[in-house]
């Protein structure tokens, strides 16, 4: 049990990165595999932000005078994971734009019927 | 069968995961980095928020990849679609007299909440691409909201540009006065936790703020015009 609530943001982020990888290998379907590496994404993001808490920090904004400045968490991964986001936002929609010209193309998304992208 | 070879295949990865990561701890004192960056970020920036001060300050020539990376994926998105051959317009009927009202009304709001979020960039959680994402969530309401309605194809990639060439002049214009490097911060500091304050750092996250947001919005648009 103290493993579980000392780790507990791991387990939530890996939980979401094995969610979106068992999405991307098994569906068949064009649109729920990019929703899949949505989710994979999310995943990491959120374990990159739960590598620089410190347990009790606040944000790292000296909004008000009295803010201790060792009880902050780590600013470098929210910097990181600021740009990630952005970078997703890019994949999702040039992934969204490949799914609208394949199923223009094959008039499926099923990955089973696309010869190309068949596994 | 494909379902037992990706349980299998998860199974892998997920046990590698474990063995590596299990003695990482968790929530504490951070990295050397960091550490430095809370400590010194607010003279050598003048942001109270450190994030934007590493964003935007430290690591601001990553921005401007990042940046690049998104506008790339634009035109990428324009490129794919472009030869499809149009479809014949469709009839559209017009929204109830509730909701365009609504729409109308909401749309400023939004703006104006997105253009808080990045002029406040240096002192609030939030920044340019937050405050992009607002204005082009705005975008979105007219798109569903008010049906027929386009921005316009030129205004939004003037606006697009002019951010990018405003980001990469004062980054320029830093290397030739401020120090030795690109996007130095040769502007005044200010005082602390006001809005006029931290040098360069409000003038570029405004400018992200346009480009981001009139970047998304015709991505948008362009996804809803195929659709």
């Amino acid at each position: 049990m103290d493993f579980l609530s000392n780790n507990i943001y791991y387990i939530g982020a890996f939980g979401l990165v094995f969610i979106g990888l068992f999405i991307i290998l098994v569906k068949h379907n064009l649109i729920k595999v990019i929703i899949g590496i949505s989710i994979l994404e999310t995943g990491v993001n959120l374990f990159l932000i739960a590598v620089g808490y410190i347990s009790k920090g606040t944000a790292p904004i000296f909004s008000r005078p009295g803010l201790n400045a060792k009880n902050m968490v780590d600013p470098v991964p929210q910097a990181l994971v600021l740009t990630a986001i952005v970078i997703g936002v890019a994949v999702l929609a040039l992934a969204l734009s490949l799914a609208i010209r394949l199923y223009k193309h094959y008039g499926t998304l099923d990955l089973r019927k696309i010869k190309e992208q068949r596994w | 069968m494909r379902k037992i070879i990706g349980i299998i295949l998860l199974i892998i990865i997920c046990w590698g995961i474990i063995l590596s990561l299990y003695k990482i701890p968790f929530g504490i004192p951070k990295t050397k980095v960091g550490e430095y960056y809370i400590d010194k970020g607010r003279e050598e920036t003048g942001a109270a928020n450190i994030v934007t001060s590493v964003v935007l300050n430290y690591r601001g020539f990553d921005t401007l990849g990042e940046v690049t990376v998104l506008f790339l994926a634009a035109i990428g998105l324009v490129a794919v679609l472009a030869t499809l051959k149009k479809k014949e317009k469709r009839k559209i009927e017009p929204s109830s007299l509730i909701l365009r009202t609504g729409c109308r009304f909401l749309f400023p709001l939004i703006l104006l909440f997105g253009a808080y979020i990045f002029i406040h960039g240096h002192l609030t959680p939030g920044g340019g691409f937050q405050g992009g994402a607002i204005i082009a969530s705005a975008f979105i309401l007219v798109y569903l909201g008010c049906r027929g309605r386009r921005i316009s194809k030129t205004w939004s990639s003037i606006t697009e540009s002019l951010g990018g060439l405003i980001f990469v002049i004062i980054g320029l214009v830093g290397l030739a006065v401020g120090g030795h490097y690109f996007l130095s911060n040769f502007l005044p500091k200010g005082e602390l936790n006001t809005l006029f304050s931290a040098g360069i750092i409000p003038i570029i996250y405004i400018a992200i703020g346009f480009k981001v947001g009139s970047e998304l919005a015709g991505v948008i648009d362009n996804l809803m015009e195929e659709s």
